[in-house]
C-alpha cells in the first residue's frame, strides 16, 4: 500500500516509518502540516496517517477537512495525544476513518492501517458469500460451512467470524474487535474478547485438523487460509 | 457653546468631586459627626420653633385680653379712666414687661411707659415686633395698636426679652452640642479605626501566613460582626486544606503506582541489556517492559478520564437511554469470560424507565463492576447482574459471592488508588470504582456498596427521566 505519514515527532515518525516499510508498504513522510497537505492533495495514497497536532499553522484536522472538502475519500487515520472522547468524536466528525491515541502499540497501528487500506478498495458488487480457504460464509442465509461441513454459530459469533473473514490475512486487534463487532468503546480489564475468540475457535478450528484463527502475540488475531 | 464648556469642565469637576480622604475610619467619623450635627440641629430647631411659637402665642393672647379690658375702661370712663387703669397696671407689673401707650388725637402722650409713638406702627390690625429703647436700654417688644374713639389711640405690648433668652440658650446648646459631638466623633473615629485595623490586621496576618504556605492558620473569632468575614475565610481555608490533602494523597499514590511499573520496566531493560545472552531473552525482556509501560499508560488514561468526569464537562453525549438492551449486550459480552472463570452470570431485568446518560460511560461503569466481580468471586459461584426500579431511581446491581469488603474498606472503596488488603495480590490499580463513582456523579446518581452474605453488592442508582419530559 502507498501510505502517507504526517507526524512531527521524529522518534515516532521514524518508528512508524520503519515498521510500515518492514511490513511491505511504500511510505511517504512529512513533518509539518504544509508539506503533509501538499502531498496528500497531489499524490494518490491508500491510507493517510495524520497527527492531530502539527507545527506550521496547519494541523491534522485542517488537512483532513481540506481533503474531504475536495471530495478526496482516502481513508485517514488520526493520531493524537488527546485521549478525550470528545476529541475523538471531533476527529471522526471531520471525516476521519479511525482515531488512535498516543502512546500506541505499533501492531495496533499496523492492523488498523491495513484494515483501512482494504476498506479503501471498494468491492464491485455487494458480496453475499465470503470464502477463505475451505471456510465459506453465506451472508444471506447466515450459514457457515467449513470443508462442506455446517458450523452452528450464535449471532455474535457469526459477526465475529464475519469480521475476521473480511479482514482475512490481516491482524485484527482486541480493541478493533471490541469496537467493530460489539461497538464498545471502553477498556475491559478482563479478557472478554479472548474468551469469545476461543469459543469461536472451538467451533471453527477444533473439529478440523488445521487451525485458521491464529493468535499474534502482543497484537491480536489473524484468520488465514494456510 | 455652553455644552462645550460644560464638557471641558467635566473632567475638572470630576477630579474635584473625588473624595480626598481614603481612611475608612476617618470617613466614618466625618459621616458620624455630620449626621449628629444635622440631627441635633433639627432637634434644637424644632424646640426653638415650638417654644418661641408658644411664647409668641401667649404674648399675643395676653396683649389682646389686656387691650379688650382697657377698651372697656375707655368706654366706661374715657381718657382719664384709661390713664388711671394703665398706670395701675404698670404699678402692679413686677416683671416690668408690659408696655402701654395712650395718645390723644394730636399725638400727645396721656399715659404709658413708652417714650412715644413708634413711627413704624401705622396699622391697627397686626402685631409689630421691634427693637425699642426703654429706660436707657434696648430691648425687643411685640406691640399692637388699637384705635379708640375721639381720635385717641392706644398701644399694648410686651417686652419679649424672655424669648431672646430662650434663643440664646438654644444657640449655646447647639454650639456646645456640636463641639461635644465633634469630639465624640473624633474619638469614635479613632476607636473604630483601631477596631478596623485590628480586624483587618488579624485577617491579613492569617492570610499572609497561608500565602506563605502555613495552611493550619485560622482567623480568631472575636464575637463581633467581622466574624462573618473570618468565618468565611476560615471555611475557605478548610476547603483548600481538604483539597490540598486530596491532591497530596493522589499525587503520592500516583507517584507510587506509576513509579512501580516504570521502575520494573527500567530494571528489566537494564538487566536484559547487561545479562541477556540471546535475542530471545532480550525480546522477552523488552516485551515485558512494554507491558509495564502499557500499564502506566492505562493508569494515566483512567486518571485523566476520572478528572474529566469530575470536571463535569462530558455531557455532550447524553441521550435518553433504555438501560435494558444496553445491559443485555454487556451481559452477553461478559457471559463468555464469566463462564471461562468457572462462574455463572445471572441477568435479571425488571421493568425500567429510561435514564438520561452517556451510553459508553454507563457501559464502562457496569463493565468495571463486572470486571471486579469476576476478579474476586471464587469459582463455582454466581454473579448476578440485575436492573430494576428502586423508588424513583433506576438500580443496576452487580452482586458476587466473593470475599466482599470490610465496613472500613467499603467507605474508602471509591477513593483513587485504594486497594483493600485482600486485593493486594490481584491485578489492578485501584481506579475502577473511582471511575464508576465519577460516572455516577456526572449522571446525578450514586454508587452504593453493601456487604452481602457473603460477597459484595455494588449498586448504581440513576435518576430516571421524568415522564412529562419523555412525552415532550
Amino acid at each position: 500500500m502507498r501510505i502517507l505519514l504526517v507526524e512531527d515527532d521524529p522518534t515516532v515518525r521514524a518508528f512508524v516509518l520503519k515498521g510500515l516499510r518492514e511490513a511491505g508498504h511504500v511510505v511517504d513522510e512529512a513533518d509539518n502540516g504544509k508539506d503533509g497537505l501538499f502531498l496528500a492533495v497531489s499524490e494518490n495514497y491508500d491510507v493517510v496517517i495524520l497527527d492531530r497536532m502539527l507545527p506550521g499553522g496547519i494541523d491534522g484536522l485542517r488537512i483532513l477537512e481540506t481533503l474531504r472538502g475536495q471530495k478526496n475519500a482516502t481513508p485517514v487515520l488520526l493520531l493524537s495525544a488527546l485521549a478525550d472522547v470528545d476529541e475523538r468524536v471531533a476527529g471522526l466528525k471531520a471525516g476521519g476513518d479511525d482515531y488512535m491515541t498516543k502512546p500506541f502499540a505499533f501492531s495496533e497501528l499496523l492492523a488498523r492501517v491495513e484494515a483501512l487500506g482494504r476498506r479503501g478498495r471498494p468491492e464491485s458488487a455487494p458480496q453475499t458469500r465470503l470464502v477463505v480457504g475451505d471456510l465459506e460464509m453465506d451472508l444471506l442465509s447466515r450459514t457457515v460451512k467449513r470443508g462442506g461441513e455446517k458450523i452452528d454459530l450464535q449471532p455474535r459469533e457469526f459477526r465475529l467470524l464475519e469480521f475476521l473473514i473480511r479482514h482475512a490475512g490481516q491482524v485484527v486487534t482486541r480493541t478493533m474487535l471490541l469496537e467493530r463487532v460489539w461497538d464498545y468503546h471502553f477498556d475491559p480489564q478482563t479478557n472478554v474478547i479472548d474468551v469469545h475468540v476461543s469459543r469461536l475457535r472451538q467451533k471453527v478450528d477444533k473439529p478440523f485438523d488445521k487451525p485458521m484463527i491464529h493468535t499474534i502475540r502482543n497484537a491480536g488475531y489473524i484468520l488465514r487460509a494456510d | 457653546m455652553l455644552l462645550r464648556k460644560v464638557r471641558c469642565f467635566g473632567p475638572l469637576l470630576k477630579r474635584r468631586l473625588r473624595w480626598p480622604i481614603r481612611s475608612a475610619g476617618l470617613n466614618f467619623a466625618l459621616a458620624y459627626g455630620l449626621v449628629f450635627v444635622i440631627s441635633a440641629g433639627a432637634f434644637l430647631s424644632f424646640i426653638w420653633w415650638n417654644t418661641t411659637g408658644q411664647l409668641d402665642h401667649q404674648v399675643e393672647v395676653a396683649v389682646q385680653v389686656d387691650a379688650l379690658d382697657l377698651s372697656h375702661r375707655w368706654a366706661q370712663g374715657g381718657p382719664s379712666a384709661l390713664s388711671l387703669a394703665i398706670q395701675d397696671r404698670l404699678d402692679q407689673n413686677v416683671d416690668d414687661d408690659e408696655l402701654y401707650l395712650l395718645v390723644g388725637p394730636d399725638g400727645r402722650k396721656f399715659a404709658g411707659n413708652l417714650p412715644g409713638w413708634p413711627v413704624v406702627i401705622t396699622r391697627t390690625d397686626e402685631f409689630y415686633e421691634l427693637a425699642i429703647k426703654r429706660d436707657g436700654f434696648r430691648t425687643n417688644a411685640k406691640m399692637h395698636a388699637y384705635p379708640l374713639t375721639q381720635g385717641f389711640r392706644m398701644i399694648v405690648g410686651r417686652d419679649v426679652r424672655g424669648r431672646q433668652l430662650v434663643r440664646h440658650v438654644l444657640t449655646d446648646t447647639l454650639i456646645w452640642a456640636w463641639i461635644m459631638v465633634s469630639l465624640l466623633a473624633a474619638g469614635g473615629a479613632l476607636a473604630i479605626r483601631r477596631i478596623f485595623r485590628q480586624v483587618v490586621r488579624s485577617i491579613a496576618r492569617t492570610t499572609a501566613a497561608v500565602a506563605q504556605g502555613d495552611l493550619s492558620q485560622r482567623i480568631p473569632l472575636t464575637g463581633n460582626e467581622t466574624d462573618l468575614v473570618g468565618q468565611t475565610v476560615n471555611t475557605m481555608l478548610e476547603r483548600i486544606n481538604r483539597l490540598m490533602d486530596g491532591v497530596k494523597q493522589v499525587s503520592n499514590a500516583i507517584a507510587h503506582d506509576l513509579r512501580t511499573p516504570i521502575a520494573r520496566a527500567r530494571a528489566r531493560l537494564e538487566d536484559a541489556n547487561r545479562t541477556a545472552t540471546s535475542a530471545e531473552e532480550l525480546h522477552a525482556a523488552i516485551d515485558r517492559a512494554v507491558m509495564d509501560l502499557d500499564r502506566v499508560t492505562s493508569i494515566f488514561e483512567a486518571l485523566l478520564r476520572i478528572a474529566q468526569l469530575e470536571a463535569g464537562a462530558r455531557r455532550a453525549a447524553f441521550t435518553v437511554l433504555d438501560m435494558r438492551p444496553l445491559l443485555e449486550g454487556l451481559s452477553e459480552l461478559y457471559e463468555a469470560s464469566v463462564e471461562d472463570a468457572g462462574l455463572q452470570l445471572d441477568f435479571r431485568a425488571g421493568a425500567v424507565q429510561p435514564v438520561n446518560g452517556d451510553p459508553h460511560l454507563l457501559q464502562q461503569a457496569v463493565a468495571n463492576l463486572l470486571d471486579n466481580a469476576i476478579k474476586f468471586a471464587p469459582p463455582g459461584t454466581t454473579i448476578t447482574l440485575s436492573v430494576g426500579m428502586e423508588g424513583e431511581r433506576l438500580a443496576i446491581t452487580v452482586a458476587d459471592q466473593g470475599p466482599g469488603m470490610s465496613e472500613d474498606d467499603l467507605s474508602r472503596a471509591s477513593e483513587r488508588f485504594f486497594r483493600a488488603e485482600t486485593a493486594r495480590n490481584t491485578p489492578g490499580a485501584g481506579l475502577g470504582l473511582s471511575l464508576v463513582q465519577a460516572v455516577m456523579s456526572l449522571h446525578g446518581g450514586s454508587l452504593e456498596l453493601k456487604a452481602g452474605q457473603p460477597g459484595l453488592f455494588a449498586t448504581l442508582l440513576l435518576p430516571v427521566v421524568p415522564a412529562v419530559s419523555r412525552k415532550g
